[in-house]
Order: C-alpha cells, then sequence, then structure tokens
C-alpha cells in the first residue's frame, strides 16, 4: 500500500482562530461560532464558502447529531459534516478526510473545529471509572498513561530527568506565551518535587483541562490563490495508526501507533526526522512526548533520555517542541493548539518562533495511546 | 449452543472467582481470554469453553493511586492497581494486596480467592 504523495503540499490551511483557554462557563456552540469567526477572519473569506463541517466530538457531553447541531449554530448547510469520535488524535484525521473529500469534488471548503468545556460542564470523562474494573480502583486517564509510564521505565529504565525535561520545555515556552492559562515556568527542583498523583505520574507530568474551542479551515491551495488566501500553510503529509482500547489486550505498552501513523505521514511528504525543524508532540502527559519522539525515528527505542538532555527540546535545542506550551501550559485542548501552532511557526507569526521553519511536525493522540494521527506541514 | 449473552457469561466468570476459580475463555480456534466477550477477537467464532487458570502470573507493570477520583477510595489511598500477565499468557487489571513499595517489575504473584462480597480477581506476591 502506497499513500498517494501528489497530495503533497496541494492542500492548506488557510485559516485558523480559537477562543481564550481556562474557565469559560458557556455551552460549546457558542466556542464553537467563536473559534469558526476567528479562524475565518484569519483566511479573509466569508463564512458562505465552507461546504463541509467536520467536528470533533466533545468530552463533557455526549449528544446525537452533535455534528449538525454545530453547523446549525454556526448557520451553515454543509454537504459533508459530523462530530467523530477517537479521542484526541481526531483533529488531524478530520483535516485528513476534508482533503480527501475535497480531492474527490465532494466539497471545497471545509471547517474541522472543536469546543470543549470540561471545567464549566462535566470532567467525568477523564476521571471517570475506566470500564468494570472500578472496584479495583482503576479511575482517570492518567492510570492509563501512568502503568504506560511505569512498563517504559521497567524496559528501558528511563529516568525521571527525562520526564522533567518535556515538563521544564512547555512550561518555559507556555510562560512566553501570553494566551496560555499556566504561565508559571518550573524549575528541575521543582519537577522533582512535585507530588504524585498516580505514581509515576506526578502532578507536572499532567496536562490542564481546559474549556475552549479551535477551528481551522482546509482548501486546496489553488482555492486559496483563487480567494487571494493572506497566510494559506501548506500541509505536506498525515497519517494515522490505531491499537486496541484495553491496555491488557496490547501486545506492548512501549509501542505506540505513532510510529504507524508517521511513517505513513513522511513517506506522504518525502521528509524524515532529520527535515523536521520544529514539532508540536501532543503532551497529555509527559510519557507521551518521550514515547512519540522515539517511535517517530528521533532516536532509538529505549534512548530518549539522552535526547531530550540538555535542553535539545526547547527553544535553541536541536529540536525545539510545543513551542506555545502545548497541552502542559497553554491549554489542555486535547490537540488543536498543536496544529495551531505549527500553522504559526511556518507562517513566521510564532511568539517564540524558530529560526526559517522548513517542516513543521504536528502529532495527535487519543484516549491511553489507543489512536495516533500525525501532520507535517511546511512550505511546499 | 454458544452462550452470546455477555451479562450471563459475567455472571459465570463472577461465580467463578466466588469459588475461587479465575476463569479464561478458551475458543476452538486456541484464542485465550478473559472475559467478557462473547465472539473471540480472533476468530469471530463463538464456540469457546472455561479453561481455570492456574493462578500463577508475573507484575507487569502497576500504579499507585496518590489521589482519590471516587469518595469510596478515599480511605484506602495509596493503593495500586497492577497489570499482571497470566502464566496462560492474557493480562489482567488488579490488585496487588501487598504494600506498595514490595512491588517491583517482574515479580512473581499468585491469585487469592477473594471475599464473597467483593468477587474481584486479586493477586498477592508469591512468598
Amino acid at each position: 500500500m502506497a499513500v498517494d504523495r501528489s497530495l503533497r503540499g496541494r492542500y492548506v490551511i488557510a485559516g485558523i482562530g480559537a477562543t481564550a483557554f481556562g474557565t469559560l462557563g458557556c455551552d460549546t456552540l457558542t466556542l464553537h461560532a467563536q473559534a469558526c469567526a476567528s479562524a475565518l477572519a484569519d483566511a479573509n473569506i466569508g463564512k458562505d464558502l465552507i461546504d463541509a463541517v467536520f467536528v470533533k466530538a466533545p468530552t463533557s457531553s455526549k449528544q446525537f447529531m452533535y455534528g449538525q447541531r454545530v453547523a446549525e449554530a454556526l448557520g451553515i448547510t454543509p454537504s459533508w459534516g459530523g462530530a467523530w469520535d477517537q479521542g484526541g488524535a481526531a483533529n488531524i484525521t478530520l483535516i485528513a478526510f476534508a482533503i480527501m473529500a475535497i480531492e474527490h469534488g465532494h466539497c471545497e471548503v471545509a471547517l474541522v473545529t472543536y469546543a470543549d468545556n470540561p471545567r464549566s460542564g462535566s470532567r467525568a470523562f477523564y476521571e471517570g471509572a475506566r470500564g468494570p474494573e472500578a472496584g479495583l480502583g482503576w479511575f482517570a486517564a492518567m492510570g492509563g498513561y501512568a502503568m504506560v509510564q511505569r512498563r517504559h521505565m521497567i524496559e528501558y529504565g528511563t529516568p525521571r530527568e527525562a520526564f522533567a525535561a518535556v515538563a521544564l520545555a512547555a512550561r518555559r515556552h507556555g510562560a512566553a506565551n501570553p494566551h496560555a492559562q499556566l504561565r508559571k515556568p518550573l524549575t528541575l527542583d521543582a519537577y522533582l518535587a512535585s507530588p504524585p498523583l498516580v505514581d509515576p505520574i506526578h502532578r507536572d507530568d499532567a496536562c490542564l483541562l481546559s474549556d475552549g474551542a479551535g477551528a481551522v479551515l482546509v482548501m486546496s491551495a489553488e482555492r486559496a490563490r483563487q480567494l487571494r488566501v493572506p497566510n494559506a500553510v501548506p500541509i505536506l503529509g498525515f497519517g494515522e495508526g490505531q491499537t486496541t482500547h484495553d491496555l491488557t489486550r496490547r501486545p506492548s505498552l512501549t509501542t505506540t501507533e505513532a510510529a504507524r501513523s508517521a511513517r505513513t505521514a513522511f513517506e506522504m511528504a518525502g521528509v524524515s526526522p532529520g527535515d523536521i525543524d520544529v514539532a508540536q508532540l501532543y503532551d497529555c502527559f509527559t510519557i507521551t512526548v518521550l514515547m512519540t519522539l522515539e517511535d517517530y525515528g528521533f532516536c532509538a527505542k529505549g534512548k530518549v533520555a539522552e535526547l531530550v538532555a540538555d535542553g535539545a527540546i526547547e527553544l535553541g535545542g536541536k529540536l525545539p517542541i510545543n513551542t506555545s506550551g502545548g497541552l502542559l501550559s497553554e491549554t489542555g485542548m486535547p490537540g488543536m493548539q498543536l496544529i495551531h501552532e505549527g500553522v504559526r511557526q511556518v507562517r513566521g507569526t510564532a511568539t517564540l518562533q524558530v529560526p526559517s521553519v522548513d517542516v513543521c511536525l504536528v502529532s495527535n493522540q487519543g484516549g491511553v495511546m489507543h489512536t495516533h494521527s500525525t501532520l507535517i506541514l511546511g512550505s511546499a | 449452543m454458544p452462550e452470546l449473552d455477555l451479562e450471563r457469561i459475567q455472571t459465570a466468570y463472577t461465580a467463578g472467582l466466588q469459588e475461587g476459580r479465575l476463569l479464561l475463555q478458551r475458543c476452538g480456534c486456541g484464542a485465550l481470554w478473559l472475559p467478557p466477550r462473547a465472539a473471540c477477537e480472533r476468530c469471530l467464532g463463538t464456540s469457546w469453553t472455561w479453561q481455570a487458570a492456574g493462578g500463577g502470573g508475573t507484575l507487569y507493570s502497576w500504579v499507585v493511586y496518590h489521589v482519590a477520583f471516587h469518595p469510596d477510595f478515599r480511605d484506602k489511598l495509596p493503593y495500586n492497581v497492577a497489570l499482571v500477565e497470566l502464566d496462560e499468557g492474557p493480562r489482567l487489571l488488579t490488585n496487588i494486596l501487598d504494600d506498595n513499595a514490595l512491588l517491583s517489575a517482574h515479580a512473581r504473584v499468585t491469585f487469592v480467592k477473594p471475599d464473597a462480597a467483593e468477587p474481584l480477581a486479586r493477586f498477592r506476591l508469591e512468598r
């Protein structure tokens, strides 16, 4: 099976938009409207051009026909659309769906949008019982990630300093971001002293919980030129991967679907890890970033502690990651903010701009490493 | 007739625990799994039988909760949840009924017959 490399660079993210992040006290449809308005302004187009509305399902409530409710709230009657549940990997997946639908003539301008309010609404999804094992005390997504992290430590002796490097980078970058929810930098001593929540995960390994929304507009590069979109960013590649829902049924806890997802995305974009100038890696927990770096091929399996040492993943390092603070510092929103920061880095408009970015890598991940998606942005 | 009712399969599994037996499902194709599942995820068939596990396994991974996500667990902190690999191959989530500080990678563990009040598969470190 070969990916269609002809898609490389022929589609763009034409506009990005987001709400504030934090506790917003507002319903998700309103948040979608704000993010959508902001993305339309960024692309300098009217909403009448949108003929597809792809929505990542929110965690705070389950509603049937939610995608159609969102389209209605935006005053759009799309030919294509709906809500997709794939956890945090859904945003990139929906961008991929949009490209494939446009490529085959089913729509022209797609809105991919996500809004959630787990702070003002319900956070039960993140903190609730995980299946029939509730009697054992098996609660919260954090429990699953802690299980994975322990196994990584068992197999590779991964030291706490490696996890700290991810948290320190995110918090340093987030501190510089005026829109970040958590702008307090972190020291190694403070990290090491932070209390355990679900050991081996400590407080500063865990992402934020946030209300907020983010949207992107996807169209062909050709359409963007016709519409005189001012800052369209080419999509060079994308990829996907999924594994079992139950951790117990997974052959390995230390290899993720990031590997399969990246293979497809790298092949489509015609790039390799050495070509990546900056990366926005899904950081719901610090272990996620470490395993994504390994599975993406930035280092050999189990060698990630050496890769992230000495500020290598901070601004000015060999591979700066999560330059707006990621889920650990900017907002706990599952993934859209990483796509937005990737777009800003390629445009050259990021607050913490990496010099001359040709290729930016973005990862999204869902559940407890159940799903993974990869997006590569850059100059075509 | 194969049993297709997931609730009855779960009930039979729980009854096994109450009798001190940890039951696995073995399919005609050779696949082996823990409940609940009415159809084999390898061959999609429904011709499986119960097989009692030997009760031995190794500690694959574990976590220790220092925060309670439900009020029932507040007075149990800090408590562990472990992933045990049975000698037969399948893994399951459990608690190890020993001091958290004694848990170590690849430790040998043994299935413990549960209390009637709470029929859950729990394990102890092998002495």
